[in-house]
């Protein structure tokens, strides 16, 4: 596929590009490839290249033509894609491309950003984010979120495992106890800190606060685990023990999972959605994004050669 | 919208000479930063040195108050004889006026010996005392104009601190009971006095209370009927001529005055023809009343039979002493607060009459217009009202900083507000005592006076100054200083914790009060630290608002409500004041000025030091300790 891209019609989908063989000598940039990343950074329209397999998928979350705007830039552009149920889905891009943004967007948590705006909807297990009379408090409390810096509660372990629970009113200590071990349990803590459970969670290491706030964020039970790349900060055994942990999350939760790491993606994701510039570039399943990418940009992406 | 990265061909780097930067090695000492930081030095130096400077001053004056020091006596060439503690000394370069008033024979010796010392003299402050026989508290004794062999320090000479006339100093000559000599010379006189001085004491502080409190409590319910009578009297909208004309009626009857009856039967008829009939609810409270004087005079003749029965006993036990001249003062030992022959003490001795003094001066009311006896109200007053202002400016300052930076959208209007908040900070002090003045006893006392305590008007309660408003006053004095303080704390939350917070599926409050709050909580604290640092040392805004040069009765007492924040109050800021430029006697006032100054300025530290450690005690609660 030499020509097609850049100049399809919106309307009509891409075709299907043609499997063949691809060059993947390192250092050699293809140019048609780059060719077509400059056509969409001058905004000419083109359509996400979804895989089939999507479609079969149950999704939990819905991006319905999501576009948001931090006050005149335009951060996502008209991204659509469906987030399956008990999966975990890796967003994968170019720094800058708009995953955190889109992350946080499903938690509306960009609201609190002066000067956001947003068209489309998304929708949670059929439910609109979007809507004009949505409860955002509510709202949130479906979901969980574990952002890229670890961020636990002046609290202790326990007060922070409980926080939303707390929030919600819950004043049973059964109930309480119950949730931060199972909680800690699913966040592989709990044999570390079984025994300290009442002090400051800042005493704890950078790879246990993480995990911490991954027990945080499940701890409510949430439709889907939103997570920002969790592992930057930490080291590779860390990272390894927070990749096994978010495995052993499914098919329990739906997990969305944003890395900066091919290996991370590869690895523990089933579905991978590559953007650039804001834009949903290719979306699919892990095994055919990596070793069988339908457009030669994601290739180029995920070999190293761009990005 | 970002544009990508073109040609591959333009991305490889050109290679480029490394220019070396140039170097300042050897070069000038500017360069190097040496005379910056010998500046910066010097600066920090000036302040320490500002700082210790100060506080050595205020040390060394105020700790040496209430040491004993030896007490002289001179004798002078011309023949005068004087003894006293001596305060100081100084040098001088005395004129010729001053060597006039040496004797003829002695002039041109000491003449030659003030010549030979350069033309100057040295000389001492005696603190002669005995201010109602000499009329002065203090003289100057030039040491040029003492008789050779005329100063020596006399065993038995003895400092008496009296209620009244400032200090005595003299000699124990007889001790007298009901006019009896008991005892008598020097020694056989101050072991007389030794065993009875502390029982006369303890009469003495009995009929004190006595005085204060039970004639108090009597002369409280009395006044607390007249109110209650007061009271009926504005419900039922009684003229007031018939109310004389009842009491009139009454005690023309227990006089058995019957003309008196009669006038005031017909007075009252006159006034109930014109209208006015009073119910039963009013005739009861006027009974009530009488009632209550009648039967509280019989206890006033009993109490005053009690407190002269005391004067007469307290009068019976004298202290003769003898001053240096050779005159007598009879001194009732109940007068004597402490005396001391300080010159019979030893080290010790001395260490035992400074701590007494120190433990009067901290526990005891004033006495001597200010000048003597102890600071406790001041100290009192002071201490509460920084608390109460740091009660009302912590919540005030917090909320409106919690608005100020989480709830309040940035505009102009906010950045208005904040900059109106930073210079209020910056408002003379004494525009906040005529704020206080103006707002606080004439609008909202004076209104509170009209609702609650309007039977006692014209006399004002809550409309004049006083503790609650003082301290109203000062804490928005000190509001700035909290909302800046918190306003800063809140910004240095991460933002990390509050998103935490929020995708947990927390509110807006839930967040302040269950993250934001706590994490910040030190950094108010800090707030509240600085507020009362300020608050506790502003003495020009108290003038206008409450503070006065004596309250001996303190605002929280044993009478109910037992909490009088409408009280006057003293404060050692206004006391300092009072003392140093207010006093009759102002070489006695002066050290006086040092020691209060000392307190004052513990006192601001230990208030500092208590938030300090409350605020210590808070990071630890609510943030990890260890990393
Ligand atoms: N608060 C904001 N205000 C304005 N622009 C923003 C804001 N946050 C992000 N952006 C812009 O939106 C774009 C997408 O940012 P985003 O943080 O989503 O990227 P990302 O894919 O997460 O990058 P990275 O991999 O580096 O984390 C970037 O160009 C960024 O500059
Ligand atoms: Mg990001």
């Amino acid at each position: 596929m030499t020509d097609a891209p850049a100049t399809t019609p919106p309307e009509s989908p891409p075709p299907a590009p043609a499997p063949r063989p691809h060059p993947r000598s390192v250092g050699r940039v293809e140019a048609p490839a780059a060719r077509d990343l400059a056509a969409i950074a001058r905004g000419e329209i083109r359509e996400a290249m979804v895989h089939a397999e999507v479609g079969k998928e149950e999704p939990v979350v819905e991006v319905d033509a999501f576009s948001l705007f931090y006050g005149g830039y335009q951060a996502l552009h008209d991204v659509s894609m469906r987030i399956p149920r008990g999966k975990i889905t890796a967003l994968i891009g170019p720094s800058g491309c708009g995953k955190t943004t889109l992350l946080r967007s499903v938690n509306r948590l960009n609201d609190l950003i002066d000067g956001v705006r947003t068209t489309g909807d998304m929708r949670l297990n059929g439910d609109s984010i979007y809507g004009r009379d949505v409860d955002v408090i509510e709202l949130r409390k479906r979901m969980g979120m574990v952002f890229q810096k670890s961020n636990p509660f002046p609290m202790s372990i326990y007060e922070n495992v409980v926080y939303a629970l707390r929030i919600d009113g819950q004043r049973d200590r059964r109930v309480l106890d119950e949730v931060c071990e199972r909680s800690l349990r699913a966040a592989a803590l709990w044999d570390e800190v079984k025994d300290r459970l009442h002090e400051s969670a800042l005493s704890m290491s950078g790879g246990q606060q993480q995990r911490l706030c991954i027990a945080r964020a499940v701890a409510a039970e949430p439709e889907v685990l939103l997570m920002d790349e969790p592992c930057s900060a930490l080291d590779p055994i860390a990272t390894q023990k927070i990749e096994e942990l978010v495995e052993s999350l499914v098919p329990h939760y739906s997990v969305l999972i944003v890395t900066h790491n091919m290996q991370q993606a590869a690895r523990a994701s089933d579905y991978t959605a590559y953007m650039v510039l804001g834009r949903l570039i290719e979306y699919g399943p892990t095994q055919s994004i990596f070793q069988n990418p339908k457009l030669p940009e994601t290739e180029d992406y995920i070999t190293g050669r761009f990005g | 919208m970002t544009q990508l990265a073109p040609a591959p061909s333009t991305l490889t780097p050109q290679p480029r000479p490394r220019q070396p930067r140039p170097s300042h090695q050897g070069g000038t000492l500017l360069a190097a930063g040496e005379p910056m930081v010998w500046l910066l030095a010097a600066g920090l130096g000036m302040a320490i040195a500002m700082i210790s400077g100060l506080v050595a001053l205020v040390v060394w004056n105020g700790a040496a108050t209430f040491w004993p020091v030896p007490v002289v006596e001179v004798r002078t060439l011309d023949g005068s004889i004087h003894l006293g503690e001596v305060v100081r000394s100084d040098t001088y370069r005395p004129d010729e006026v001053v060597l006039q008033s040496i004797p003829e024979g002695d002039r041109e010796a000491v003449r030659a010996a003030i010549e030979g010392e350069g033309g100057l003299a040295s000389r001492r402050l005696l603190r002669t005392a005995n201010f109602d026989l000499s009329g002065t508290h203090f003289t100057w004794v030039d040491d040029f104009s003492i008789a050779p062999g005329g100063e020596s320090n006399p065993e038995w000479a003895v400092v008496v601190e009296r209620l009244e006339w400032g200090r005595f100093v003299g000699v124990p000559l007889r001790g007298e009971q009901g006019g009896a000599v008991v005892a008598e010379g020097e020694e056989a006189t101050w072991t007389w006095y030794e065993d009875h001085h502390a029982e006369a004491r303890r009469l003495w502080r009995e009929r004190r209370e006595l005085k204060s409190d039970e004639m108090g409590a009597l002369n409280r319910r009395i006044e607390e009927a007249r109110l209650d009578l007061r009271r009926a009297e504005l419900r039922e909208q009684a003229p007031p001529e018939w109310v004389t004309a009842w009491t009139d009626l009454s005690r023309a009857r227990a006089v058995h005055d019957e003309s008196g009856i009669e006038a005031s039967r017909s007075r009252l008829a006159a006034i109930e023809a014109a209208g006015f009939r009073p119910n039963e609810r009013f005739l009861e409270a006027i009974e009530g009343y009488e009632a209550i004087e009648r039967s509280t005079e019989g206890e006033f003749a009993a109490l005053r039979g009690r407190i002269e029965d005391l004067d007469a006993q307290l009068a019976a036990e004298v202290m003769v002493l003898g001053t240096v001249d050779g005159q007598e003062q009879a001194i009732p030992l109940a007068e004597i607060v402490r005396a001391v022959p300080q010159n019979r003490l030893s080290w010790f001795g001395r260490l035992g009459v400074y701590l007494d003094r120190w433990m009067e001066f901290l526990l005891d009311d004033p006495r001597e217009s200010n000048s003597e006896g102890g600071v406790y109200p001041a100290i009192f007053g002071t201490v509460a009202m920084t608390l109460i202002m740091t009660i009302a400016v912590v919540p005030f300052g917090v909320l409106a900083a919690l608005y100020l930076r989480e709830y309040a959208k940035a505009g102009p209007l906010i950045s208005a507000v904040r900059i109106a908040v930073n210079n209020l900070a910056g408002v003379p002090s004494i525009v906040f005592g005529v704020f206080g003045l103006g707002f606080f006893c004439y609008v909202v006392g004076a209104s509170i006076d009209q609702l609650l305590f309007s039977a006692s008007l014209p006399n004002p309660t809550y409309g004049k100054g006083g503790l609650l408003w003082a301290s109203l006053t000062l804490a928005l004095l000190t509001l700035p200083v909290v909302i800046v303080a918190t306003e800063e704390a809140l910004a240095a939350v991460p933002r990390s914790m509050r998103e935490g917070s929020y995708a947990c599926g927390a509110s807006k409050w839930q967040t302040i009060h269950r993250i934001v709050l706590p994490r910040a909580l030190p950094g108010i604290m800090t707030g509240a630290i600085l507020a009362m640092a300020r608050g506790a040392g502003e003495v020009a805004p108290l003038m206008l608002v409450g503070a006065v040069k004596l309250a001996p009765e303190l605002p929280i007492d044993g009478t109910l409500p037992f909490v009088h924040p409408e009280r006057s109050f003293m404060h050692l800021g206004f006391h300092i004041y009072d003392l140093g430029f207010q006093s009759q006697n102002s070489e006695a006032a002066k050290p006086m000025v040092f020691t209060t100054t000392l307190l004052l300025i513990t006192l601001v530290a230990m208030l500092n030091l208590m938030a300090i450690w409350i605020r210590a005690r808070l990071r630890r609660r609510f943030a990890g300790s260890q990393f």
